[in-house]
């Protein structure tokens, strides 16, 4: 009983002194779980993997924290106590460092990055020419553009993301967590004097260990073996689903070229991607883009109603852009084989919106194919888009330009578009030859790399409805493109200066997707079934495999609500339509949403809104196919892993435990050779009291 | 902290105790027998003891820590009692079955002898001791950290094991002073070992300062061992015996 009471006592007297929770527990005395960490995951595409791996019982190493580009040589080379677990802060997350411990790395255990809350100068992990193998350009068209020869877009990107590293890195934040793992460091494992640190010493434990191995091809055919009952999934592809809406709705049945239609269609990405997995805030690289969409969509709404224009808009917004164009190739795809509502052919031209919210400056430029404009009937497209965009921008305070030089598209799903079919296109951006953007696809882009900024005493719901500058400029954008859509259309000319972008609801959008996703205006906008994807975070914008992102669900609703209209239906009128006379499924879709709280109820004022708005499937065609090393389609896949985790705890030497060890060995022994002597001995020893049987005569 | 710390504390814990089972006790199912239903007397015993504990500290403040160790501690004393007790208890039982057990073997007199039993049952209340308050850290000793992080010593399951160890051993000796005690109808016997349990018990609460608990509490381990063999029928005139006979078979073998 005393050794139980014993570790009782030691519980209780460090409860006292740490006024921790709850102690009881061996394991709570030698194990600190990390809760606030981020992985780097490993994905794969036709030729290679990239990420990173741990091993599958998780990789040990002693902590050290780097200060400095020329302190590496401690892990690396001089310190005593291999393998390491460097802890970086995001200063020194940088290429030469990462790489430097990527070749020494049977040194290396893994690596922990500090990420701060204020952003450093510029980071980009991305390529410097994103998507470069499955845009338009190639050596078959404008060689002499392709693989950024003449603009590189991205100059800042390190190709961090990109690489391949088999130990795990991890993010930690720079919370009360962090402070603890560099006081245990500093407590334990500073050398001193230039002498080597004593043990114990303070060590950390990453867990992630990805199924998936080498290629696209190898482990689709690895989730297809079936010998068990249970096969095991090793990867899965990423997808999800692109949104798309039109001002007249198209029958959802009816697939294929239509006779006389033709369709302007404005498209914007809505993914985007970090180094560590799902922690994506794209600001600046796709929340720009679909929000001034968003709104030019609904600017044009009334107008449409009034006097609809000859042609047909189609908003389309893409999912899976970053990872070489799922969602746009999916949509070509379908196109090309009679799969989607309308034809290649249909499409009279494309206004694609890029990055719009950093201008420096006070123009935006309109980026379009040289190769294709030779082409005269595509020029004079193009060259009637530029002329439209140009003259909406009367009054606005900033113009549309050309670039000088004769450059390439920037990466847009416009290129894929491009391969299919010569069609005229705009892609409209804020920069010039290389982005403005100093953080694309990188965690750091968010709500601070836009400058949105609201004052300080201002509750949620009035930061809500707070209308920026940010907002401002990108509704000026909006406006604009709204009135070239329309032009371009062919709608009334007379009514093109009353079409103006809300700076309300681009300010309550840019709220709720960079800042807060659970907003009352977002609330009321959802479906009851669908308000737990919002969170008091921004939401994720990777695309991810589970085929349920938010961003999707949330620019759905929202281009319903915006674009659609308000119907008298009741909530089980609102699942089946078709029963009533003029409403049909097959032309729109119905969305029962929550709607606002009026002023003295508590109940919500739900209604049904009828919308031309409709999901379709962003998985690339390779899957479709089964051609999982095509070089035309995107092959992602992200591999899948049992479970994630990270923790610290002390080490002892090794000296010790084979000290253990030995004790152990030689107690054994002894007890063995003492026991069997003595037992054999034992009628000796022991003089027996009891009468032996012969003597009782 | 690794296999190599894992094995070597459940060699420390356990070594004494594995080969007395197996060169002792194995071979004959009745000894087995009572080896393991002292065990589940100790663990009975600890069962009630840890039911008071558990009521008085749910009846009571949990923030409150000194309350709660001044809990322990008297939740420990009690048990520490309720063991003697079920030692005693034990012993009855034994007696009681020995008789039946005479009445149907094929010897003449009882298959054991009342030594034997104490020293099994002693056996048994030690090995379900050890194996209670040891399995719990050993396996947390498989893991790659030690214990530390919070200030406690690096040597945490070293101790612990050397502690279980020298419980063990106590319960062993214990048992057989305590049923030569009830046979010889020595009461003071039993108060003794009462108090040599409470001062083991009182010793350990010195942790961490290991130098105070273990080294005092195998010195009282080593006076145990000594009074249990003699109290076992032992004698210094034995080992002597033990001695020039295994001298005069190495004069006559050689």
């Amino acid at each position: 009983m005393g050794l139980e009471s014993s570790k009782w006592a030691i519980i209780f007297l460090v409860c006292w002194l740490y006024k921790n929770v709850s102690c009881n527990s061996v394991e709570q005395k030698i194990y600190v779980e990390l809760n606030n960490t981020v992985p780097c995951v490993r994905l794969l595409n036709a030729t290679h993997q990239i990420g990173c791996q741990s091993s599958i019982s998780g990789d040990t190493g002693v902590i050290h924290v780097l200060e400095s580009e020329e302190d590496l040589e401690w892990p690396l080379s001089k310190g005593p106590n291999p393998p390491y677990m460097v802890l970086l802060e995001s200063s020194l997350f940088t290429r030469s460092i990462m790489m430097k411990m990527k070749n020494e790395s049977n040194r290396v255990a893994g690596v922990a990055v500090v990420v701060p809350n204020t952003s450093p100068p510029e980071f980009s992990p991305h390529t410097t020419c994103p998507n470069e193998n499955t845009g338009v350009y190639s050596d078959n068209y404008g060689p002499n553009l392709a693989h950024c020869n003449t603009t590189v877009w991205n100059p800042r990107g390190n190709g961090l993301s990109y690489e391949e590293f088999d130990f795990p890195v991890f993010s930690l934040k720079e919370d009360n967590e962090t402070e603890f793992i560099k006081q245990c460091y500093l407590d334990h494992n500073r050398a001193v004097n230039g002498s080597a640190p004593q043990y114990p010493l303070c060590a950390m434990q990453l867990f992630s260990h990805m199924h998936a191995v080498t290629n696209t091809p190898t482990c689709m055919r690895r989730n297809d073996i079936n010998f068990s009952i249970n096969p095991e999934m090793v990867c899965d592809p990423l997808g999800d689903y692109n949104v798309w809406g039109s001002i007249r709705p198209y029958n959802d049945t009816v697939f294929g070229h239509k006779e006389n239609e033709s369709v302007v269609i404005a498209a914007a990405r809505l993914d985007s991607r970090a180094f560590f997995w799902e922690v994506s805030t794209g600001a600046e690289g796709s929340v720009s883009g679909f929000v001034t969409l968003l709104a030019a969509a609904q600017a044009l709404r009334e107008v449409t109603h009034e006097a609809p224009p000859t042609r047909n808009i189609l908003f389309a917004f893409f999912q899976g852009e970053t990872f070489d164009y799922i969602g746009s190739s999916r949509m070509v795809y379908d196109m090309e084989n009679g799969k989607f509502v309308i034809d290649l052919d249909n499409i009279h031209s494309v206004l694609e919106i890029g990055q719009v919210a950093l201008h420096s400056g006070n123009n935006l430029f309109l980026h379009s194919d040289p190769v294709s404009r030779r082409n005269n009937t595509v020029n004079d497209v193009v060259k009637n888009l530029v002329n439209n965009l140009q003259s909406s921008t009367a009054g606005l305070g900033f113009l549309l330009v050309e670039p000088n030089v004769s450059q390439p598209l920037p990466p847009s799903s416009l290129q894929r578009f491009l391969r299919a079919q010569p069609i005229p296109g705009i892609v409209l951006a804020d920069h010039e030859s290389a982005f403005n953007n100093r953080y694309y696809e990188s965690f750091y882009d968010n709500a601070a790399n836009l400058n949105l900024t609201y004052p300080s005493d201002l509750s949620p719901e009035e930061q809500l409805e707070f209308v920026t500058h940010t907002a401002e400029s990108l509704t000026d954008v909006a406006t604009v493109v709204a009135r070239a859509l329309y032009k371009q259309a062919g709608g009334d000319e007379s009514r093109v200066n009353t079409i103006k972008a809300d700076p309300k609801i681009v300010t309550q959008m840019l709220y709720g997707f960079l800042v807060s996703s659970n907003n009352s205006w977002f609330q009321a906008v959802m479906a009851p079934e669908l308000k737990n994807i919002l969170k008091p975070s921004p939401p994720e914008y990777y695309v991810g495999v589970a085929m349920s992102s938010t961003p999707t669900r949330l620019v759905q609703y929202l281009l319903a609500n915006l674009t659609g209209a308000a119907t008298n239906l009741t909530q089980s009128q609102c699942q089946k339509p078709d029963e009533l006379p003029n409403e049909s499924r097959q032309m729109y879709s119905y969305l029962w949403v929550q709607g606002i709280v009026p002023p003295n109820s508590t109940e919500r004022d739900s209604f049904c809104v009828r919308a031309s708005v409709r999901l379709t499937k962003a998985v690339s065609p390779a899957f479709e196919l089964g051609e999982y090393a095509s070089k035309d389609y995107s092959t992602w896949t992200e591999s899948r892993w049992k479970f994630i985790k990270a923790r610290i705890f002390l080490v002892a030497s090794r000296d010790l435990e084979m000290l253990t060890l030995g004790v152990g060995v030689a107690v054994l022994f002894t007890s063995l050779l003492v026991t069997y002597f003595i037992s054999t001995k034992a009628d000796v020893l022991f003089s027996s009291t009891r009468e032996p049987a012969s003597a009782a005569y | 902290m690794t296999a190599a710390v894992f094995f070597g504390c459940a060699f420390i814990a356990f070594g004494p105790a594995f080969s007395l089972f197996i060169f002792t006790i194995a071979k004959d199912p009745l000894r087995v027998i009572i080896l393991i239903a002292g065990a589940f007397f100790w663990l009975v015993s600890l069962l009630l003891s840890s039911l008071v504990w558990f009521i008085a500290t749910k009846a009571t403040n949990a923030q409150d820590l000194t309350l709660q160790k001044n809990l322990l501690i008297f939740g420990s004393i009690f048990s520490v009692i309720l063991q003697e007790v079920f030692r005693f208890g034990y012993y009855r039982l034994l007696r009681k079955a020995n008789e039946g057990l005479a009445a149907i073997s094929e010897e003449d007199g009882p298959p054991l002898s009342v030594r034997e039993m104490a020293y099994v049952a002693g056996l048994g209340f030690g090995i379900m001791s050890g194996a209670f308050s040891m399995i719990n850290t050993l396996s947390d000793s498989l893991g790659p950290g030690t214990v530390g992080m919070f200030g406690d010593s690096q040597y945490y399951f070293i101790t612990s094991a050397l502690m279980t160890l020298a419980l063990t051993m106590l319960h062993t000796f214990w048992g057989v002073v305590f049923f030569e005690g009830c046979e010889r109808k020595r009461w003071w016997v039993i108060a003794v070992v009462l108090c040599v349990h409470l001062m083991v018990f009182s010793l350990s609460l010195l942790n961490p300062f290991y130098v105070g608990s273990i080294l005092p509490v195998y010195a009282i381990m080593l006076l145990m061992a000594v009074w249990a063999f003699f109290s076992s029928g032992g004698s210094l005139h034995n080992i002597t015996l033990l001695w020039t006979c295994r001298k005069s078979n190495a004069e006559t073998s050689s």
